[in-house]
């Protein structure tokens, strides 16, 4: 008798697990983004040629451009994120696999939020690595460089996590671009200040790490939202 | 507690008794604007520092107040949408939009015309103006999501994820503001202080806020109702309805 119940119960294969995944969708994410590099590639040249073309608006001039550059390249690191964010879901909702997503198993915003850390890993991530060297063509003072790139690090998580509720939102439209941008860019405003301000502050030499808190902060809350607006959001969309 | 709050989500019962209400919204609301206007324009004295120039305040802080109070409702209403999906709470939602947006531009243009006299300049970046404008941008885009959907359902859902995501978003975006830069002045009113104005010159803009409110939820209410019957023509008690006023007619 016990031996007949076990029987079928065995040939069930056990579900995988939440880590499991979580870690299935990051590690598909990051291959799929690896594999397409010009596509990889584009934010970055994108934050390149948006900072190349403000010495060429205002003057060559090094003193003006390094007053400005912390926020010069807040803006233009927030652009290319906002520019990255309608490929987040775009591609998985064209061919179907948004919708297995969300039947699996696992809680849909864990594997949400295992997308957006793939974003964050292919444009955040190289982004604050490529910024010292355009702070250095607009002649940030040396001592901010790692300042700038900390921000940026905790900042575009922050953009990414937010932004992904924004490109839920308009996936299932045809033309989301521009309506994505003014959904998201009021809701961007609190990163920029802060991280743009955290550089100046440290360009002058000013105490920084309760800026840096206040990063962190709207890092661990956007972190707890975001995964699960987004989420509903991508149900509504493959809905609607 | 459940067959009230039914019997309220009921599109049929808020037309009947929202029918009744309306007209003394309307009403009490323009008594108060216009007794409220002609106080302020006329008769309040004039500010000792500003001349008569303080006067656009009785249009502009009922205005932002309204935009603020609009967002606050919005939201509320999306909440009970989404959790109860109760659709009159989305009607409500929609119908408020657009006057929150509309009250956010006075807000602005009014106290764009205010700072030349004052300020000496139409626009300065300063922290309630700017939270004021992203404000703006936040209905916009809640407005422009709603009619990108090609459902109805899909559009009312979007909207209000994004307005719930908007109003925790609204205090963060207000304090951010305020730390980048400050320079306007201190709040008008408080529930707790006695106003630093005479009466003579509260007393109106007390008159005008809570007419500004009535004649706000006139404006939601009467829209609304608009939507309720937009969106159930067929229902049996709403071609009651159209043929009782017809053959009233």
């Amino acid at each position: 008798m016990t031996a007949e119940r076990a029987g079928p119960r065995r040939a069930v294969e056990p579900l995988p697990g939440l880590w499991q995944g979580f870690a299935a969708t990051l590690g598909r994410d990051c291959r799929l983004r690896f594999r397409r590099r010009s596509e990889l590639a584009n934010p970055l040249i994108f934050f390149a040629l948006i900072v190349t073309l403000f010495p060429l608006g205002l003057a060559p001039d090094s003193t003006l451009l390094s007053g400005i550059a912390p926020g010069l390249l807040w803006v233009a690191a927030l652009l290319s994120v906002l520019l990255s964010l309608d490929g987040l879901f775009r591609d998985d909702f064209d061919d179907g696999t948004l919708e297995q997503l969300l039947l699996a198993p696992q809680p849909a915003s864990v594997l949400v939020l295992a997308k957006i850390v793939a974003h964050w890993l292919t444009t955040g991530l190289p982004l604050a690595l490529i910024s010292p060297l355009l702070a250095v063509m607009l002649s940030l003072p040396g001592h901010s460089m790692g300042v700038l790139m900390l921000t940026l690090l905790l900042g575009s998580a922050t953009l990414s996590l937010v932004g992904a509720i924004g490109a839920a939102l308009t996936v299932g439209l045809r033309r989301g671009g521009v309506l994505l941008s003014l959904l998201i860019l009021p809701l961007y405003t609190p990163v920029l200040i802060f991280g743009a301000g955290t550089v100046r502050l440290a360009v002058d030499g000013a105490v920084i790490a309760p800026w840096l808190a206040l990063m962190g902060a709207m890092l661990a809350l956007s972190l707890l939202a975001a995964p699960w607006a987004a989420a509903a959001a991508l149900k509504l969309s493959l809905d609607g | 507690m459940w067959p009230i709050i039914h019997k309220l989500g009921s599109p049929k019962w808020f037309y009947t008794m929202s029918g009744r209400w309306l007209p003394f919204l309307w009403g009490i609301g323009t008594i108060l604007v216009v007794t409220g206007s002609v106080w302020g324009l006329a008769f309040a004295p004039p500010d000792y520092q500003q001349g008569d120039s303080f006067r656009i305040l009785y249009v502009h802080v009922p205005a932002a107040i309204l935009a603020q109070s609009c967002f606050a409702l919005m939201a509320s209403c999306s909440l009970i949408f989404l959790v109860w999906r109760i659709k009159l709470a989305d009607m409500v939602a929609g119908a408020a939009a657009p006057f929150g947006a509309a009250m956010t531009f006075s807000a602005l243009f009014s106290g764009a015309i205010w700072g030349v006299p004052t300020w000496g300049t139409w626009w300065v970046w300063d922290a309630r103006l700017t939270s004021m404008l992203l404000l703006l941008f936040l209905y916009l885009g809640i407005m422009a999501l709603r009619g990108a959907f090609a459902s109805r359902d899909g559009g009312a859902r979007a909207a209000a994820i994004l307005s719930l995501v908007g109003v925790i978003n609204l205090p963060i975006i207000k304090y951010s503001v305020v730390w980048w830069n400050t320079l306007h002045q201190g709040a008008t009113f408080s529930l707790t202080e006695k106003p630093a104005m005479p009466a003579s010159m509260w007393l109106p803009l007390l008159l005008m806020v809570v007419g500004f409110y009535l004649l706000f939820a006139a404006v939601t209410v009467a829209r609304t109702r608009n939507e309720i019957i937009r969106r159930q023509p067929t229902a049996r008690w709403v071609r009651a309805l159209v043929q009782g006023g017809r053959n009233g007619l």
